[in-house]
């Protein structure tokens, strides 16, 4: 028995209302910290360092020359080869996705500049079916390699991805090969290829494009692996390593080459391309 | 001989049981039902054609895992003589997971490499259930790059749940193993044929079917994810998933070789014995031989750059997609 019986008054409810998502509670520490705190901040705990998940959309702007994104292949829209439906179809579930993200898809691409150099840029949003990849983002990630192979420009990909898409079944399998093969050709030819693992890159998106680049760098502590920890920790049946799967974790295991903060990225990037280029 | 029968095979199983003792009865004495047991025979192999020409997605899946149907070392042997299994990634250990060597398949020299499970509690747990490490993976690598460096064919057997999803998987980069076969694959100087020969578990099984042709036996299964996992996602409630999901998942995933093929994804179905390939293994081997010479014979007068052209269209055109021209739009 509750020594106090919980009363509901809606007139006091109604006077401490608190706007929404004024304070937001950070998924690495637990800290509540003031919101406009942490967009001032990039999108990164004042608290713990802990790199929030940002849209590709607020990714364009940390990484590129103002103003100089050139958006390619945007008409491109998915079919519904398996006609798979769970509580809603294929196709209305990519349009509650279109609605809830303002994109199209789970990727966007194009041309850009970062500090004046040209590059052909992929960025994930997994705000969009969890950044999955199906056929439209393995195409568009083929055409952008294949876009960086014409112009011999770089490509960079901002990978952030649940995985494959599920209900695109074996041809959302496939992409990862396709795409695997696409970046191939850029390294036949001398292209550059870095490729940015942001929070977080699992399955079919690492085991394919993701791990591949040239150079790979991960944010801060973002959770990078093949399995999610869920599945590790159901077929080990006992409890994961500290720090498991996490961007550092990588590091010392020799899997990635740097761990860079969100606003260092823009800087490396040049450094790198004034190094290789 | 003890025979595994699954769960709407039981009616083949009641059959076949009454045959075996009709058989006993008659054994030595005058009485003569030879008549009887033919008619029978007759029954179960219409019976069994009925069950076998109709089975769902989700029986396929359990015959594409039956205990008893051949595996990856079972049809090396059968179709190839002199095998010399090659071992180890020369970098951690060696996964018995995946296998790979070199053979003749009737004088033809090849380089096969395929998915492992084992049989029996003790193999299957030293095979890892199939499911191989990064060290299985960089294993086949290295395998067909010695293929292509001596120019012989690659084979591939695909026969695995998926990847290993553990620890010491994750921390020597079984996302990074996987990729980099994807990506070696697609440029490999020699021609690759790929057979999904049980089960096609997402990128742990192709990681070694990256090829110039694909074929799946009749009742196997290639998927991006398990029946049990999409359902898992898809219909999980209070942390159970009920049995009853399962097939509802194997028919939404289109996961069967007959699938495949209306989607164009692989090159052509290999028949199946009736009731499956574990009911003779002998007459699904020679059939897998078969198609494997059929293709090397197709694809040997193609020049390394024609065999990686020709590699790269067909993984590229893979997709499902419409593009609405951008001058409407603009």
């Amino acid at each position: 028995m509750p020594w106090f019986k919980k009363t509901k008054d809606i007139k006091t409810e109604r006077k401490v209302k608190i706007p929404e998502g004024l304070w937001v509670k950070c998924d690495s520490c637990r800290e509540i910290v003031y919101k406009k705190e942490i967009d001032k901040n990039l999108k990164v705990c004042p608290k713990c360092n802990y790199h929030f998940r940002i849209s590709a959309r607020e990714r364009l702007k940390l990484l590129v020359d103002e103003g100089s994104f050139t958006e390619l292949d945007v008409n491109l829209e998915t079919g519904n080869p398996l006609g798979f439906k769970d509580t809603l179809s294929y196709e209305d579930r990519i349009k509650e996705n279109q609605k809830k993200s303002g994109l199209k898809e789970a990727v966007i691409s194009g041309d850009a500049f970062i500090k004046g150099y040209p590059v052909s840029l992929v960025i994930m949003d997994f705000s969009f079916m969890g950044g999955s990849m199906g056929s439209v983002v393995g195409e568009k990630i083929s055409r952008a390699a294949e876009h960086a192979l014409e112009k011999k420009q770089p490509l960079i990909t901002v990978s952030s991805s649940g995985g494959a898409r599920m209900q695109e079944g074996i041809f959302s399998l496939m992409q990862m090969a396709k795409v695997s093969a696409a970046i191939r050709r850029l390294k036949d030819n001398g292209i550059l290829y870095i490729s940015l693992l942001s929070d977080p890159t699992f399955g079919g998106v690492s085991a394919s494009f993701a791990m591949l680049g040239d150079i790979i760098i991960a944010e801060p502590k973002s959770l990078i692996g093949f399995a999610g920890p869920r599945v590790i920790e159901q077929t080990m049946k006992q409890p994961l390593p500290e720090n498991f799967q996490r961007a550092e974790f990588l590091l010392e295991h020799g899997l990635i080459d740097m761990v860079v903060e969100r606003k260092n990225l823009k800087d490396t990037f040049a450094k790198l391309f004034e190094l290789l280029l | 001989m003890i025979r595994c029968y699954l769960e709407f095979e039981k009616p083949i199983e009641e059959l076949e049981l009454k045959i075996e003792e009709l058989k006993r009865l008659s054994d030595g004495k005058d009485i003569d039902i030879s008549g009887e047991i033919k008619r029978l025979e007759k029954k179960v192999k219409e019976l069994r054609s009925d069950i076998f020409s109709t089975l769902t997605p989700w029986q396929k899946t359990l015959v594409a895992r039956h205990p008893d149907r051949p595996y990856t070392l079972d049809y090396i042997n059968l179709i190839t003589n002199d095998f010399i299994e090659l071992h180890g990634d020369r970098k951690f250990s060696n996964d018995p997971s995946i296998v790979g060597g070199l053979a003749k398949i009737k004088d033809l020299p090849v380089m096969i490499i395929g998915h492992q499970k084992g049989r029996g509690t003790k193999e299957r747990i030293y095979r890892n259930f199939g499911q191989p490490h990064p060290e299985g993976y960089r294993k086949a690598l290295r395998l067909m790059e010695l293929a292509e460096r001596f120019k012989k064919p690659v084979i591939t057997f695909i026969d695995t749940p998926g990847a290993y999803p553990g620890i010491s998987a994750e921390e020597r980069g079984q996302a990074e193993a996987i990729a980099v076969n994807l990506m070696e694959m697609s440029r490999l100087r020699v021609p690759i044929i790929s057979v999904v020969i049980g089960e096609g578990g997402s990128g742990g099984a192709l990681a070694i079917g990256v090829a110039d042709r694909l074929f799946m036996l009749e009742h196997s299964i290639y998927s991006v994810i398990s029946p049990e996992g999409c359902a898992a996602i898809l219909w999980k409630k209070d942390g159970d998933i009920g049995i009853e999901d399962f097939p509802r998942a194997a028919s939404a995933l289109r996961l069967t070789a007959q699938d495949l093929l209306s989607f164009k994804i692989i090159d052509d179905i290999i028949p199946e014995p009736l009731g499956g390939a574990h009911r003779d293994p002998k007459g699904m081997a020679e059939k897998i031989s078969d198609y494997i010479l059929k293709s090397i014979e197709e694809l040997k007068a193609k020049t390394p750059g024609k065999l990686i052209e020709e590699r790269y269209r067909r993984l590229r055109r893979i997709g499902s997609f419409k593009e609405e021209s951008a001058s409407a739009l603009s």
